[in-house]
């Protein structure tokens, strides 16, 4: 058993609905486009954005952790979303959350950093679309007009009757990643995909 | 919903946020030196002030922070928001209440040009009338319809049904058009007296013609004057009232948010020219209007409609505005949220796509708003006013030049004001001989001759005292305004009544703004408000156009500027100046003895029910509605409101200005349950929560128990078993051999921090900073008042490490408890909590093979009892896959938490099973673990506690130190409530016949015999199970001095049974522990 086990793939919250994602993207014609984001790296970081361990975490990721509330930094292949202000989540290629944890680690030496692998506790929802931003105003009181919500921009908050994490993607009608929790991924995709009834 | 400003988030929804009670009441620094009185003032008291008042929130939903807030309790305003230990601000701005209509120089209104009302033209000689069926003279056969005008699609004919009958009709026609161009009047009977009502409006207002659709869709209660005609509509007249569909509706109904800078609710004249005004300045602009088409008021008097017209496409090609046609705003609320139904498809009928949502409930969150909805006419008191041809003059204007149809062929006008006079002339103009024009004032002034000069008789200082007709009125007696002297009569099959104008002031009460009555006007317009809106046009009681439009525009200009836009002037029609001659404000007119004069037409409301309500002392328009029902009904008075105030005013010998009106409540027109549900029913309705076994368990015959939102397998029966059946097989696999259950939806939290320990020390009631690296503490949390709030195991993951796991359904709520100290009361604590609830799936493996199955999957630990004994735990390999080991029993028996990715917990979960095949591995629920865990007496919280209970109370006393100098809810156990002697413990029951089953809530009495009521209770049953490994039913029980009275008997009330019990220890299985180490 233990053999099988260990070449068993693993499994992403939405893997079951990977067809589903996909059958409304084509209906759609280019209305809407979604689909799962598997296994980010993600983890969450607290510290003193004011401490020694600010700077030398951010030269250590080569990456400024944004201080603007509900902003987010990119650099090479990490993004740094505020998440509060001495709270960020980095999200990076799938895989890369152990190195980067020691990373963190590292750089901050004996400064009183939390650092915490929550690669599974959120996966990760492309959507986007000519019709993004009308999909997810179903389901979220947040102003996402460009003016509002453009590149760069972040935010907790509630989508349908489960908390999300919204960024808005850099390049114009990139649309949006939504961060769900996992065991509530079946219901939003469900939602999402109800709500898209109208542009399929 | 109002809009809460996080201090580091900016203003979100209300529902974003966690209230947190009084700010500024902190943790006493050495509670063990408060007396109980300060103590208990610590707990139980908090201020409740009227007005400002500082709060703690959290923003739940959003960062997570906590901060405090002054709220205004009386308005609910918030005026400061602040940081978490910052101090109470030096100074609140309330926000001002500023008027509904500044009154600003660009409002000048444009001199000339343009046409007024039609010109007069011919009329018609007089026609038989009357042929007792309701419709209008000039016999069945002739069409009601003008052979040319209106703004129907005259190429376009639906044929549709109304009581059984088929008629044709225009798209373009509503359904109350649609009758009376069929000659239909008559469309309901009244509820209490079963009168004959005729369409009586020509909008949202009506108060008559109800009616119920019966297909394609049936909908019961719908104004005939609102319904677009669609090809194959059936729909008949009500009783005043209509019938529910006893099918499900299968049309979709959706919501969705918006944001703007400017919403403006009506597109008729105010509220184009205020979008026109906006509509470049590069502001984001809603257009709300409930018709098909805008224009307002202007559709119906046929003015200016080239003007709509470029606008209306204007606005349309604009980026950033939207015009929402078919939509209703129908509630204002806190900080600019307005709600609005969209009417998408209804008027498609059968063709309506099923893809599209039938109604959108639009949720508006506006900058600013302009408030242009116009105003609706009143009606009048005079007797037998209730007759099918008795008719607002206005909405016969509007059948005329928008349907292009005439409500009848003999008309008398009956007004107080100058409005009615145009809708004279128009009617004239179409073909409709105006016989009189009965006018309450006795100087009209220069209206009055413009009929005369038409060739209408204008009877100035008259009023109509009288009406006959049965189906339909037959004729109209008239004389001098207050005498029965000098009566004439005139021969009609319709009566125009004009009693004056009520603005629309709806939503601009609801929004808190205050109303006045403007004696000049007549009426209750729009005072002030303490919201971002402006009221303009005659929402405002301007009667005249050309300042309606003037009005608009600088509403509109003034919205978008002070968001900061730059906006120019738009075209606007040239409107030639109107002769006005102030109205009279009547509101009841004497008439013949004994003829009802109605005030509420949907209630059946009349000038004598009023009388009978203030005869019986009452002096409140509020007192009045709720006596007689005036208002109450589907219109909720929109026509009779203000009438009713009036008449109650004069029965009361006050001014109406004293009495003022009902209060207005959303909604503004009834929105159905279907659209305000929307999409939240059935799976939407609630969102469940997976683990990464789900599927397993559906695909296993799992049935399912929610806890909290999750779906956790309840137990798997097999072939035939029923629960209890299956229950027993499950447990019995546990303590014989060995079952294994999903447990991946305890909360965990991952604490971190050099302070870590000494947080957790704080938090629950025992001690963990002395838990070793490596080993596992179960621990209790209670909150200050000493009840216990959850419980769950703390791992020590590293010195500055702990993994902190929760009962399932209180996850969410215990990192907020963490967070509310951390971040509150101890912020020099250098801790951090992180939720990791879904980062880890949980395996429980239990029972005396689980160490046989567990060793042969992990060949790198070493798992006898001595290398890996209770409570530690252990970083190893399972089945190939990483995991955290943990030896914790919620059983009883030797058991294991295998914790992994839940990435790989399928791939661990048939691992397991496949290893234990040979012992028979049996997957077991909540059932099944309430069950083991009760026969050892382990409380589950929520359960077996409901929140007045001390973990004394359960007998926990051993997980309460002494040692540490405080922790939350410490202080309490000294007081004298918490030592009382007959508090209630958890004590375990046997019933006698251990066949017996207790049904949980079942209370305990000390008698054989019930006494007479109040019966004294001793305490009830909070669990209750049969039990495979005791052979017998049993129940956990919160019982007064419970452990006190362990061996006594005491009976249980079931049904009309007292059950014999006897009170046990709560560890009622292996009560040495023998069976932990395997």
């Amino acid at each position: 058993m233990a053999d099988t086990a260990l070449t068993a793939p693993p499994r992403s919250p939405l893997s079951q609905a990977a067809g589903r994602l996909a059958a409304a993207t084509r209906a759609s014609g280019g209305a809407v486009r979604l689909a799962e984001l598997r296994f980010l790296a993600q983890l969450n970081v607290r510290l003193d954005a004011k401490g020694a361990a600010a700077d030398a975490v951010g030269l250590a990721l080569d990456l400024q952790l944004p201080l603007e509330p509900n902003t987010v930094v990119h650099g090479g292949e990490l993004t740094a979303l505020w998440l509060g202000p001495d709270e960020w989540l980095l999200v990076g290629r799938p895989g890369t959350q152990r190195e980067l944890e020691s990373r963190i680690r590292e750089a901050a030496g004996n400064e009183p950093v939390s650092v915490t692998d929550v690669s599974a506790q959120r996966t990760t929802l492309l959507v986007t679309g000519s019709r993004a931003r009308d999909l997810l105003a179903h389901g979220c009181a947040l102003d996402l007009h460009p003016r509002a919500f453009g590149a760069g921009r972040c935010a907790q908050t509630t989508l349908a009757r489960t908390q999300v994490v919204l960024v808005a993607r850099d390049e114009p009608r990139a649309g949006f990643w939504v961060l769900v929790r996992s065991s509530f991924a079946g219901y939003l995709t469900d939602w999402l995909l109800d709500a898209a009834t109208e542009y399929l | 919903m109002l809009l809460i400003p996080c201090p580091w988030c900016g203003p979100r929804d209300e529902a974003e946020f966690h209230y947190g009670g009084q700010a500024h009441v902190p943790y006493p620094e050495d509670p063990a030196a408060l007396t109980d009185e300060e103590w208990a003032r610590y707990l139980f008291f908090r201020a409740n002030p009227k007005g400002p008042f500082a709060e703690r929130w959290s923003h739940a939903a959003g960062c997570r922070r906590w901060f405090n807030a002054v709220r205004d309790t009386a308005t609910n305003e918030i005026l400061a928001v602040y940081k978490a230990g910052e101090s109470y601000p030096a100074t609140l701005e309330p926000r001002q209440a500023s008027p509904a209509r500044p009154a600003f120089e660009d409002e000048a209104v444009q001199p000339e040009g343009g046409s007024g009302g039609a010109a007069p033209i011919g009329v018609e000689g007089a026609e038989s009338l009357q042929d007792g069926t309701g419709r209008g003279g000039g016999g069945e056969t002739r069409t009601f319809r003008t052979p040319t005008g209106g703004r129907i699609d005259r190429d376009t004919a639906f044929t549709f049904t109304f009581d059984g009958v088929e008629y044709q009709g225009h798209r373009g026609d509503t359904l109350a058009s649609a009758l009376l161009a069929n000659g239909v009047i008559a469309a309901a009977t009244s509820i209490k007296r079963g009168r004959p009502r005729g369409i009586f409006s020509a909008g949202v207002e009506e108060p008559n013609a109800v009616v119920q659709i019966e297909a394609p869709f049936p909908e019961p209660m719908l104004p005939a004057t609102t319904v677009e005609l669609y090809d194959g509509l059936v729909a008949s007249s009500l009783p005043g009232q209509g019938r529910l569909a006893t099918e499900p509706d299968p049309a979709r109904y959706d919501a969705v948010h918006a944001h703007c800078d400017l919403l403006i609710v009506g597109a008729g004249p105010a509220g184009l020219a205020a979008a026109a005004a906006a509509a470049h300045s590069g502001a984001r602009v809603i257009l709300a209007d409930d018709q098909p088409e805008p224009g307002g008021s202007l559709l119906g008097t046929g003015e200016h409609l080239d003007w709509v017209e470029t606008t209306g496409a204007q606005l349309d090609a604009a980026a950033e505005v939207r015009v929402l046609r078919r939509t209703t705003v129908f509630g204002y609320y806190d900080d600019n949220h307005l709600l609005a139904v969209e009417r998408r498809t209804n008027h498609l009928g059968a063709g309506a796509p099923e893809n599209v949502s039938r109604e959108r409930v639009w949720r508006i969150r506006a900058r600013r708003v302009v408030l242009a909805t116009g105003a609706h006419e009143r009606s009048l008191a005079f007797a037998d006013n209730d007759r099918p041809g008795v008719m607002l003059a206005a909405a016969a204007r509007a059948y005329v030049n928008r349907h292009g149809v005439l409500p009848g062929r003999h008309a008398v006008v009956f007004t107080t004001n100058d409005s009615a006079y145009a809708a004279a002339l128009d009617l004239t103009a179409a073909g409709v001989d105006v016989t009189a024009i009965v006018d309450t004032r006795p100087e009209p002034g220069e209206w009055a001759e413009r009929a005369r000069a038409a060739g209408v008789e204008v009877l100035s200082g008259h009023a109509v005292t009288g009406t006959e007709g049965d189906a339909r009125l037959t004729s109209v007696s008239v004389a001098p305004y207050g005498e029965s002297a000098g009566q004439r009569e005139f021969a009609a099959d319709l009566l125009l009544v004009s009693g004056g104008w009520n603005p629309v002031a709806h939503l601009f009460s609801q929004a808190g703004g205050t109303l006045r009555h403007d004696d000049a006007l007549g009426s209750f317009v729009p005072d002030t408000c303490r919201q971002a809106v402006e009221v303009a046009g005659s929402a405002n009681g301007t009667p005249d156009l050309g300042a309606v439009l003037a009005q608009g525009a600088a509403a509109g200009a003034r919205a978008v500027e002070a968001e900061g836009f730059t906006c120019e002037a738009p075209r606007l029609p040239h409107v030639a100046a109107q002769p006005q001659t102030p109205p009279m404000q009547v509101f009841t007119v004497p008439g013949r003895e004994g003829a009802p004069r109605f005030v509420d037409l949907q209630r059946d409301v009349t000038v004598d029910d009023l009388a009978r309500a203030t005869g019986a002392g009452l002096r409140s328009v509020e007192h009045t509605k709720r006596y007689t029902t005036a208002g109450t009904a589907n219109d909720q008075g929109k026509t009779s409101g203000v009438l009713a105030s009036g008449v109650v005013a004069e029965l009361l010998g006050v001014d109406i200005s004293v009495l003022g009106t009902t209060t207005f409540r959303p909604p503004y027109t009834p929105v159905s349950f279907a659209a305000l549900a929307g999409r939240d029913r059935g799976a939407l309705h609630d969102p469940i929560r997976v683990t990464a076994l789900h599927e397993w368990h559906v695909g296993h015959g799992a049935l399912f128990e929610n806890v909290g939102q999750w779906k956790r397998p309840w137990y798997y029966p097999r072939d035939g078993e029923d629960m209890e059946a299956a229950v027993l097989r499950e447990c019995a696999a546990a303590r014989d051999s060995v079952a294994f259950m999903d447990a991946s939806t305890l909360g965990k939290i991952d604490v971190q921090g050099p302070d870590a320990g000494v947080f957790l020390d704080l938090l629950y009631t025992n001690m963990m900073s002395t838990l070793k690296v490596g080993m596992i503490r179960y621990g209790v949390m209670c909150r200050p008042d000493g009840m216990v709030f959850d419980d769950g195991t703390v791992i020590r993951l590293a010195e500055d490490r702990f993994l902190v796991t929760t009962t399932t359904g209180n996850a969410a709520a215990v990192l907020d408890w963490m967070e509310e100290w951390l971040q509150t009361e101890w912020p020099e604590l250098r801790v951090h909590c992180t939720s990791v609830t879904e980062q880890w799936a949980t395996v429980a493996l239990v029972g005396p093979r689980s160490r046989e199955v567990l060793g042969s999957l992990a060949p790198q630990l070493a798992v006898s009892n001595e290398d890996f004994p209770f409570m530690a735990w252990r970083g190893t390999t399972v089945a190939g896959i990483g995991a955290r080991v943990c030896r914790i029993s919620f059983s009883g028996e030797l058991a294991y938490e295998i914790n992994v990715s839940p990435w790989e917990a399928l791939a661990l979960w048939e691992a397991l099973y496949a290893a234990g095949a040979p012992y028979g591995i049996t997957p077991y629920g909540t059932e099944t673990m309430h069950v083991l865990r009760a026969e050892k007496g382990y409380p589950i919280i929520g359960q077996d506690t409901d929140g007045t209970v001390t973990p004394q109370d359960l007998g926990m006393s051993w997980a309460v130190s002494k040692k540490k100098p405080d922790f939350i809810g410490k202080r309490s156990y000294a007081r004298a409530d918490t030592v009382r002697p007959d508090r209630k413990h958890l004590v375990g029951l046997l019933p006698e016949d251990p066949g017996t089953f207790l049904p949980e809530g079942t209370h305990l009495v000390a008698d054989s015999v019930l006494p007479a009521p109040p019966v004294p209770t001793l305490g009830h049953v909070t669990s209750s199970y049969r039990s495979a490994a005791l052979g017998r039913t049993f129940a956990l029980a919160l019982i007064k001095g419970g452990r006190d009275r362990i061996g006594e008997r005491l009976y249980a009330p079931v049904g009309d049974r007292l059950v014999p019990v006897t009170v046990a220890s709560p560890v009622l299985y292996d009560p040495e522990g023998a069976r932990r180490d395997g």
